[in-house]
């Protein structure tokens, strides 16, 4: 009898599979079949590609109710709470006994100490840029992840950072070190100066506004030629110097990278710090709830604006870097699409994780350029996993967890309580 | 503009609010509402549902800017203020705390950091603070936590210090967000329906609750409709209909008050006191 | 003076592009509250799918009038198709979720799709065939305004006029206006709001499709990126006419038109993107109601 009734479930959901792959084949047919060359007037008929789209959302949708029902078992049964504790206890082990998590942690960091060493140059750079992505995320996820400001020019303060080093260099040979605090201090200023007007606003207009000012910023720097050399950009930018020390090009990278190395661990050093503190927990509760957190006696405009020019402070930095890094920029390297792959990062991490937006910079930024394969639909999959991250697991691949506090009843803390 | 403040005394008028209008382009939320609240009292704001009272929050708080009229607050020892224009988080700066008819912790922090956050205004830390973390910062952290803590326990929420707020029970909530409101150190405490929703006994925990905080120092103006509730804590009660004050008075006045009765036909306070 | 003529008629041309592009950002943003960002890619793709049906279609020799009717009709259903699915698999999902999910989720969704036509087309600028014949009759004003102008201008104005013939007699119109006035009380009124929601999807594409189908005939190339520009344009539209809006959207998308094309005609063409971007973000800093929109507090 009930399986009888397995059955019959499942051939609805095969009916309901054909009839979506129906759908898509008909939904994408001009698109994915037909190639035309309007010039040369002839037609390509990819049929194929037809097959492909109607075998795939076949698959994609059974696969999606089976997981769906899978999860609304989950939630029926008792079984999810076993299954949440199981993890909550694996966690709690985790944080009491700490040999687990401090092996990793060494194991990590060996590697990343090591990892010049034992890897080529080419590897190294490639290294580098993720770091920077590693940089970046944790920048915007103060913003976004944290206070929850949906900035989507993030990318201009990266400008900001890397012009203000090129042009500063470039006219009056300002080294890296110098131009390093500079950066992150224009980033912060012009934070401060989008910030304040916007901050006022709703979620999402901010994040439309936002949007306009990076697109702003990039077709400046693209038409005013006087100041920033428009499209063909700046080159010949040096590399961090080492007490005017000169270095062989491989010695450079390696320097570089362990630049970035320090960088990551300072950057999540002070996230940590500001995450649990007085700012911290007042950028929690605004994305909670705004209206509480002014009835609590929370200044919003002023608390958010200390997010969001923190975050650009970080850009800005993170731009000088990038600058030194790549000797050449121009604006092309600042595009809407680089804030949305630091958006990404962020969504994918986890809003609010540290680990999470690490571990998404890393995923997101190597894949492409070690699966060669994959890099050509990088953009087409970055757009797909923020739908789908939405969807299916709003907080991301790790979750943020709450800091837990333990009241000690003696150490004269009762004493007042009296 | 700012009247001269009476010599401290027992009677001492606390909050004053004359002719507040707010109008919601034609309906008029509240229309030339008066009301005066003396120092250490425990008083109530009834009346049908639509008829004002959350609107007078609102415009209490900052969160609505009324459209004629003034509320002055009259602090202990201090300057007077006027409420009107000051922004939201100023007000409660000022002294005046509240709650929420329809619950708004934050969802997704534990207990004790809802009732942390109410320490914001308290408190200074600031950026550079957080990441140096110098003595002072340490010293006003700890004090954060202790003061929450102690809170949190007068409320009998201890067991769940780090619990999420959204798993709590509904009537744990509402003490929570007293909590959260109490930790900002207020003088007047703003409580919209503190007992919907609760059950008998929860009912009586916040009866309990109301008493100690106002033998604490503090004063309380409460919106509700548990008219048993009402009686039996207020020591008085301003009644408001159409954005209008109909009715004020100690509680066995207003419970005799025809008008009231009338705006009230039907509803507990016919079935309960008459 | 001619030159401020051929100026005008280019920004009434421009807005009203703008403006079918700008309904359907309106008509979402008053039903569901959303931005939604993968609007311009729907134009992109309407754009595209008439490339493709004329192309085709005159590869067989059909008549003109026949390639015309064709690619209408066949940009206006694939687009209103496309529009029906992101809804459902994009924003349906994320009706109760918290504000920012549906706007990231949008955001992904038009990042997908512009890579979806660049992946299953071309990176490459396409030719688009001129659809518009040159009139006989327009001859003597060539100079100021052409063919095509005259056309955009005639089709978008009678579409907006039936649009909003539409929504002010027709049920349907009347159930989306209850449903973007109160969603719960329409669902208790017995609206099936899902089916509003998908028709407001629907039409709203339609409509930027054939906006998209036109202006590339007039422009004359499109790739696979026009949909972003031309859609945070429109979106500046609609909120400068204040959004939710139907009659700002029409009115902004016409300011919006006629001040880029006059300020790329008298003060310079490198920074046409840049004007319409400043002109939005002044307005959100300074009126974000909008011109006709009303400025509403939020209940407590
Ligand atoms: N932001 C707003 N915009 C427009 N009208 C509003 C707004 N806030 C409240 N109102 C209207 O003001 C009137 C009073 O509402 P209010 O919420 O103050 O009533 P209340 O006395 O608190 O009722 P209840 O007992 O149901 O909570 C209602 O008609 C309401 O619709
Ligand atoms: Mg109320």
């Amino acid at each position: 009898m009930a399986r009888k009734r397995t059955i019959m479930i499942f051939l609805r959901d095969v009916r309901g599979a054909l009839l979506i792959s129906l759908w898509f084949m008909f939904l994408t047919f001009p698109i994915m079949v037909i190639k035309v060359n309007p010039i040369e007037r002839t037609v390509v008929w990819r049929w194929d590609n037809m097959a492909y789209v109607g075998l795939l959302s076949f698959l994609l949708y059974l696969a999606g109710r089976q997981y769906l029902k899978y999860r609304e078992r989950r939630l029926e049964s008792s079984r999810r709470q076993s299954m949440e504790e199981k993890t909550k206890r694996f966690l709690r082990r985790l944080s009491e006994n700490p040999v687990p998590a401090y092996t990793l942690m060494a194991v990590a960091g060996v590697f990343a100490l090591s990892f010049p060493f034992v890897f080529s140059t080419y590897q190294t750079n490639i290294m580098i840029t993720a770091l920077m992505y590693v940089v970046l995320g944790l920048g915007l996820n103060i913003v976004v992840g944290v206070a929850g400001l949906l900035d989507l020019g993030y990318v201009a303060f990266y400008a900001v950072g890397a012009y203000s080093y090129a042009l500063l260099n470039l006219h009056f040979g300002v080294g890296f070190w110098f131009a390093l605090p500079i950066g992150a201090l224009l980033g912060m200023t012009f934070g401060i100066l989008l910030g304040f007007p916007v901050l006022r606003l709703r979620g999402d207009y901010l994040a439309i506004v936002t949007l306009g000012f990076g697109e702003i910023i990039r077709l400046i720097l693209e038409n005013w030629n006087e100041f920033s050399k428009g499209p063909s950009g700046i080159s010949n930018i040096p590399r961090p110097g080492l007490f005017g020390l000169e270095m062989p090009l491989e010695t450079a990278i390696t320097y570089l990278y362990f630049l970035m190395i320090g960088l990551v661990l300072f950057t999540v050093f002070v996230v940590r710090r500001l995450q649990d503190s007085r700012i911290g927990r007042a950028w929690y509760a605004l994305r909670e709830d705004e209206i509480a957190c002014q009835a609590m006696g929370i200044d919003k405009t002023r608390t958010k604006l200390t997010a969001f020019a923190l975050g650009a402070t970080w850009a800005g930095m993170a731009g000088v870097i990038f600058a030194a890094k790549t000797t050449f920029i121009n604006p092309a390297s600042f595009t809407f699409l680089e804030s949305a792959i630091i958006l990404c990062i962020v969504v994918l991490g986890g809003m609010g994780s540290i680990v999470g937006v690490i571990l998404a910079a890393l995923i997101l930024i190597l894949l492409p350029e070690y699966l060669r394969a994959f890099s050509d639909y990088r953009m087409l999959v970055f757009g797909a996993v923020l739908v789908l991250m939405m969807v299916f697991r709003p907080q991301g691949l790790i979750g943020h967890r709450r800091r837990t506090y333990t009241i000690k009843p003696d150490a004269g803390r009762s004493g007042n309580a009296a | 503009m700012q009247p001269d403040r009476p010599p401290a005394a027992p009677n001492r008028t606390l909050l004053e609010v004359r002719g507040l209008t707010m109008d919601f382009g034609g309906i008029k939320a509240l229309d030339h509402f008066d009301l005066r609240i003396r120092e250490g009292e425990i008083a109530a704001l009834i009346g049908p549902n639509g008829a004002g009272k959350t609107t007078f929050f609102n415009c209490l708080t900052g969160m609505y800017a009324p459209t004629a009229g003034d509320m002055l607050f009259f602090l202990p020892g201090r300057k007077t203020v006027r409420l009107n224009g000051l922004k939201p988080n100023k007000v409660t700066e000022q002294g005046l705390a509240r709650t929420f008819q329809n619950i708004r912790l934050f969802p997704n922090m534990t207990v004790l950091e809802n009732v942390m956050i109410g320490r914001h205004c308290r408190t200074r830390a600031r950026v550079l603070g957080a990441v140096f973390r110098d003595p002072r910062t340490r010293r006003e952290e700890r004090e954060i936590v202790r003061r929450s803590y102690e809170i949190i326990e007068k409320i009998g929420l201890a067991d769940q210090v780090n619990e999420f707020a959204r798993n709590l029970p509904y009537g744990a909530q509402r003490r929570l967000e007293i909590a959260r409101a109490l930790a900002t150190d207020p003088v007047l405490l703003l409580l919209d329906e503190p007992a919907a929703g609760m059950n008998p006994r929860e009912t009586r925990m916040l009866d309990e609750l109301i008493c100690r905080i106002r033998d604490e120092g503090l004063s309380i103006l409460l919106i509700e409709h548990d008219m048993k509730l009402v009686m039996s804590l207020s020591d008085h009660i301003f009644v408001m209909d159409y954005g209008k004050k109909i009715a004020e008075g100690p509680p066995p006045e207003v419970r005799r008050n025809p008008q009231v009765i009338r705006a009230y036909l039907g509803e507990d306070i016919v079935h309960d006191h008459a | 003076m001619d030159y401020f003529i051929e100026l005008f008629f280019s920004g009434l041309t421009r807005g009203s592009i703008y403006a079918l592009i700008a309904l359907g950002y309106t008509m979402v943003y008053g039903i569901i509250g959303l931005i939604n960002f993968a609007h311009g890619e729907i134009y992109m793709i309407g754009a595209f799918t008439a490339l493709i049906v004329s192309t085709v279609l005159s590869i067989y020799n059909m008549p003109l009038a026949a390639i015309l009717v064709l690619t209408v009709l066949a940009s206006a259903i694939w687009a209103g198709a496309y529009g029906f699915t992101v809804e459902k698999l994009a924003y349906k999902p994320l009706r109760k979720a918290p504000r920012l999910s549906p706007l990231i989720s949008a955001i992904g969704m038009s990042i997908f799709l512009q890579n979806y036509v660049l992946l299953a087309q071309t990176p490459d600028f396409l030719p688009f065939p001129p659809l518009i014949p040159e009139f006989a009759f327009m001859e003597p004003v060539s100079g100021v305004i052409g063919s095509s102008e005259l056309v955009i201008l005639t089709m978008t104005t009678s579409l907006m006029l039936l649009l909003t013939l539409f929504i002010k007699f027709t049920r349907l119109g009347k159930a989306m206006r209850a449903t973007a006035q109160d969603r719960t009380m329409a669902r208790l009124v017995g609206i099936n709001v899902n089916m509003i929601i998908s028709a407001t999807f629907i039409i709203g594409s339609g409509l930027a499709a054939i906006g998209g189908l036109l202006i590339a005939s007039h422009i004359g190339q499109i790739n696979f990126f026009i949909g972003f520009i031309a859609g945070i344009k429109a979106f500046t539209a609609a909120v400068l006419g204040g959004i939710g809006s139907v009659p700002g959207a029409v009115l902004g998308s016409f300011i919006l038109g006629l001040t880029e094309s006059f300020a790329t005609g008298y003060v310079s063409s490198d920074y046409e993107d840049v004007f319409a971007f400043s002109l939005l973000v002044l307005i959100l800093i300074f009126r974000p109601a909008g011109l006709l929109g009303k400025s509403s507090a939020e209940k407590v």
